[in-house]
């Protein structure tokens, strides 16, 4: 009896593993795409959304798969809140900055040609 | 006072969750009363509003939450794939979309979720409409973005 409860426990652990390694494969290759997007993309604005990928996607896959590495689930819980807060604050950061460029006249590229818009257009 | 009721709670929730105290008598009296002091400071000062206290929201929000996450996960993909791409096309542009949401809350919700998907970025917040930059045409659909605006919309209603 003792024995299959182990080995029921061994292959939870086994399919938490898996998930957890699913998941921060997936954060990881996020994280690494915004950092080369951030390189590769023409302009501010468009950088700005190279950034956003490491910030939500990244991150978020990043913490559920520590979520499911969680020790007791007080620690699973902490890890939710820092999850449910960098939802609220992210965009903040990201449109504070949007708007701060916008403000001073910073204008992007647009259009396919990549080109800035001329006066009147 | 029900918005003073559902501060409680959530104060209390946070405080319980993050301290890990379940039986410890002095520390959950303590905490209790910090709870009680700091929402009674937020009434005296008068900012227990909705814009504090976003009851408005709720409780269609959480159900948008889960929405969203897939929303974002789809925009994920496409802007890594115009990162990885080896040409990558893009044709960012500026456009406006209309703002369906009626109160602030649930305007910088509909800005803060057009920020969180990727490749839509909120830049202005006008009168009534959103100027947002966007990274490829796909990605700058504008009745797309418009009904999240009004999924957020149909939440301010359900809570009143």
């Amino acid at each position: 009896m003792t024995e299959a409860v182990g080995q029921f426990w061994a292959d939870i652990e086994l399919i938490r593993n898996i998930l957890s390694w699913g998941f921060f494969l997936a954060g990881g290759i996020s994280v690494v795409s915004g950092a080369i997007g951030i390189v590769r993309f023409p302009d501010f604005y468009t950088r700005l959304h190279a950034a956003g990928v490491t910030d939500t996607g990244g991150a978020e896959l990043i913490l559920i798969g520590m979520l499911f590495q969680a020790p007791t689930w007080i620690v699973a819980v902490k890890i939710l809140f820092i999850g449910f807060f960098l939802f609220f604050t992210s965009p903040v950061a990201t449109h504070a900055i949007a708007h701060a460029a916008w403000m001073v006249g910073f204008r992007p590229l647009e259009g396919p040609e990549l080109r800035y818009k001329e006066e009147g257009e | 006072m029900g918005r003073f009721i559902i501060l409680v709670l959530a104060l209390a929730g946070l405080w319980l969750l993050l301290s890990g105290y379940f039986d410890k008598a002095l520390l959950l009296g303590l905490g209790a009363a910090s709870i009680l002091v700091t929402a009674w400071l937020a009434a005296r000062a008068r900012v227990m509003d909705g814009d504090s206290v976003p009851t408005g929201l709720m409780p269609g929000i959480f159900l948008y939450w889960i929405w969203l996450a897939g929303e974002i996960g789809k925009a994920n993909i496409a802007v890594i794939r115009q990162a990885l791409a080896v040409e990558p096309k893009l044709s960012p542009k500026m456009f406006t979309v209309p703002l369906p949401p009626k109160t602030s809350v649930g305007q910088a919700t509909f800005a803060n979720s057009i920020t969180l998907t990727p490749g839509t970025v909120s830049v202005d917040l006008r009168e009534n409409e959103i100027l947002v930059h966007g990274l490829t045409e796909a990605l700058c659909d504008v009745p797309a973005i418009t009904d999240m605006g009004e999924r957020v919309a149909r939440c301010e209603g359900g809570g009143q």
